[in-house]
């Protein structure tokens, strides 16, 4: 494969190692993270170029270098020289070119920029290759060799520090009672004893606000004895966007160890995608057993809450088109569940041109919204969104995601287009009824 | 030793012992690797693994509406050239009569004139696909080496057949030896080609893709995606 076929000028180095002991450590990285599933899909690529067309990157803006295969390049040479069946001749005649720092350097466009780890390419794909599997495998290699935007790392370096991007702990029973006396609406913190561990996403915590304070309402109408907590209350897990395995563990069992503390049977996710990837199907790797709480999606909890008939809304009766988060609906099988809270707040669902499992992705998952250089790639496939958006004539745009509906209203903002995305999630609590 | 009798005897069970040894050390050291099973309680009412292997299997066979109006053509090409390749060989009378000698095992065959259409339009499809990868700039920027070689070598036996078929199958099989021996050994040798890059480059996908499918069909399944 050929290397994209013009200079990139962004790429961020952090730390101190040589260029030598970077390719080292992220081919250490590459290597170990291969599974036989990893292998087999490496090993099963016919670069046929189908999952161009599935991406949103490659379908804004055209450029081939966008191809999702091509962003697998570094993991996929690592693959055939040091793991494949025939690595020792390989490396012996140089038949795959060990990847050098300049190519890590310039991929880091290709998998911190212009990929959100949404799958969509993998439904397009003949062979059926997790090819977001695989780049979240090459972010855990990129990070190690201090090879990530800065933006990002900046935002695991506070997480690091806080356990959170957002606050550090000790300022959450503050940052709660601001809401709490802003909304008019209790939000408990640091119970000793509750059923259910509810989290947030940084974003509740700062400009989302009303958010968690919907949260709190419906969750005190459905009532269940809960708490927020400071030793563990953001979910949004920028260790597992950033491919650092290391915090991705650490915020992850901050969030289990703390309800698995307090009693809890539940951990609550916020309307975050990429939370409910790192805790609700990777948590499981650092708990050899079984996971020892149940781990759901706000999407989730008000689509039982409303089954159960624990809460009740009023039926607002108008049309609305729905924007599927990739990490909850194609990546975490909640389809129909959003579809089933919509219903029950008697919208006429116009559905997008592509929705459900083969929905565009926002272009804001996996980190890129927090990614600044990413900017204008972001833009580009607004533009797409938007126009499907208009298609449907719809008078309201909902999403069950915080990071889409920043990357959306940042979409929004930068184009004056008068539609804004409401969160489901405050949709329901603002129609609760008796 | 003639070149028809290398090409029928020893270049024969090389390229067989290649074919059969390199594709089974290649699903070796990939189920040889650990299974980095999914730890995570799956969705209530998931499908089995077996069965989100086999529907991300057969699912995968066809585009989804969403992705059709753009993959439609190299799908159906796809299509073309596997399914051409696959009339080709194994209906073609001298072919069956070839594994019989083999094998032992036989089957019926398609008529010359099927055989002939078959395999022009798997040329055509061929030769699009190749057109394909060398003018479209995703395909151009994704090629190896591999691509190239794996293409030429399937392209070389049904060129190579082409030319060793100057009469009707009926007339080759009634005869207990072959006349045009140079054609026709060219052409066994260039399948012989094909048999021992297999286990080397893509060409393996012909095994991988039910593994490679079935993968991912666990991996989303287990979350109770509608894949």
């Amino acid at each position: 494969m050929s290397a994209p076929n013009r200079p990139i000028p962004a790429f961020d180095r952090q730390g101190e190692l040589s260029q030598s002991e970077r390719i080292d450590v992220a081919m250490r990285s590459f290597v170990r993270d291969f599974g036989w599933t990893a292998a087999l899909h490496v090993e099963s690529c016919v670069r046929c170029g189908l999952c161009a067309e599935a991406c949103h990157f490659y379908r804004a803006t055209g450029d081939a270098k966008y191809t999702p295969a091509l962003k697998l390049e570094p993991i996929r040479r690592a693959y055939f020289r040091e793991v494949g069946p025939f690595a020792p001749i390989v490396r012996a005649l140089d038949l795959v070119p060990r990847p050098t720092t300049g190519d890590l350097e310039r991929w880091q466009e290709l998998v911190y920029d212009s990929c959100n780890m949404c799958g969509r390419c993998t439904l397009v794909c003949p062979m059926g290759i997790d090819i977001a599997e695989l780049v979240r495998d090459m972010r855990h290699g990129m990070f190690v060799a201090g090879l990530v935007p800065e933006r990002l790392a900046l935002m695991d370096r506070a997480a690091r520090q806080w356990g959170s991007t957002a606050t550090p702990g000790e300022d959450l029973p503050d940052i709660l009672a601001e809401v709490s006396e802003r909304y008019g609406v209790a939000i408990p913190c640091d119970l000793d004893r509750a059923d259910m561990l509810v989290t947030a996403a940084p974003a509740e915590l700062t400009e989302h606000t009303k958010a968690l304070a919907g949260a709190a309402k419906i969750l005190d109408r459905a009532g269940v004895r809960w708490t927020m907590h400071r030793e563990g209350f953001d979910a949004s897990n920028v260790g597992f966007n950033n491919g650092d395995v290391e915090l991705q563990e650490r915020l992850t069992r901050a969030l289990i160890d703390t309800a698995v503390k307090i009693g809890a049977k539940t951990v609550l996710l916020p309307e975050c995608g990429h939370a409910y990837g790192a805790a609700r199907w990777e948590a499981g790797k650092w708990y050899a057993g079984e996971v020892p709480v149940r781990v759901i999606h706000m999407t989730e909890f008000l689509d039982e809450s409303l089954a159960a008939g624990k809460i009740r809304v009023r039926r607002i009766g108008e049309s609305a088109t729905f924007h599927d988060p990739c990490q909850i609906v194609r990546r975490g099988g909640l389809e129909a569940a959003a579809r089933r809270v919509l219903a029950a707040l008697g919208f006429e669902l116009r559905e997008l041109q592509d929705h459900g499992v083969t929905g565009f992705c926002c272009g804001g998952g996996g980190g890129v919204v927090s990614n600044v250089r990413s900017a204008p790639l972001r833009a580009r496939v607004f533009e797409m969104k938007k126009a499907q958006v208009e298609a449907t004539g719809a008078k309201h745009f909902v999403t069950s995601c915080g990071q889409c509906r920043i990357t959306l209203e940042q979409g929004a903002k930068a184009t004056q287009w008068t539609k804004s995305p409401e969160s489901l999630l405050e949709l329901v609590a603002d129609n609760l009824v008796d | 030793m003639t070149l028809l009798e290398f090409a029928r005897g020893p270049a024969l069970a090389f390229a067989i012992a290649v074919f059969l040894l390199g594709s089974a050390w290649r699903l070796w050291t990939i189920f040889r690797l650990p299974r980095l099973a999914d730890r995570s309680p799956a969705r209530e009412g998931a499908a089995s693994p077996a069965a989100g292997a086999l529907h991300a299997i057969v699912r995968a066979m066809w585009p989804r509406r969403s992705f059709a109006r753009w993959t439609h053509f190299l799908t159906l090409n796809g299509y073309v050239f596997h399914v051409g390749l696959a009339v080709v060989f194994f209906g073609y009378a001298p072919h069956i009569a070839f594994v019989r000698r083999l094998t032992g095992l036989s089957w019926p065959a398609f008529p010359d004139p099927v055989m002939y259409v078959a395999a022009g339009v798997t040329i055509v499809s061929l030769l699009f696909a190749l057109l394909w990868r060398l003018t479209d700039p995703v395909r151009k920027t994704l090629s190896t080496a591999d691509d190239t070689i794996s293409w030429t070598v399937t392209f070389l036996p049904l060129l190579t057949g082409m030319a060793a078929t100057s009469e009707p199958s009926a007339a080759i099989l009634a005869r207990d030896h072959a006349i045009y021996t140079t054609a026709l050994s060219i052409h066994l040798l260039s399948a012989e080609l094909l048999l021992v890059w297999f286990p080397f480059g893509k060409l393996m996908h012909a095994v991988l893709f039910a593994f490679s499918r079935g993968a991912s069909g666990i991996r989303l399944s287990h979350r109770g995606v509608n894949v």
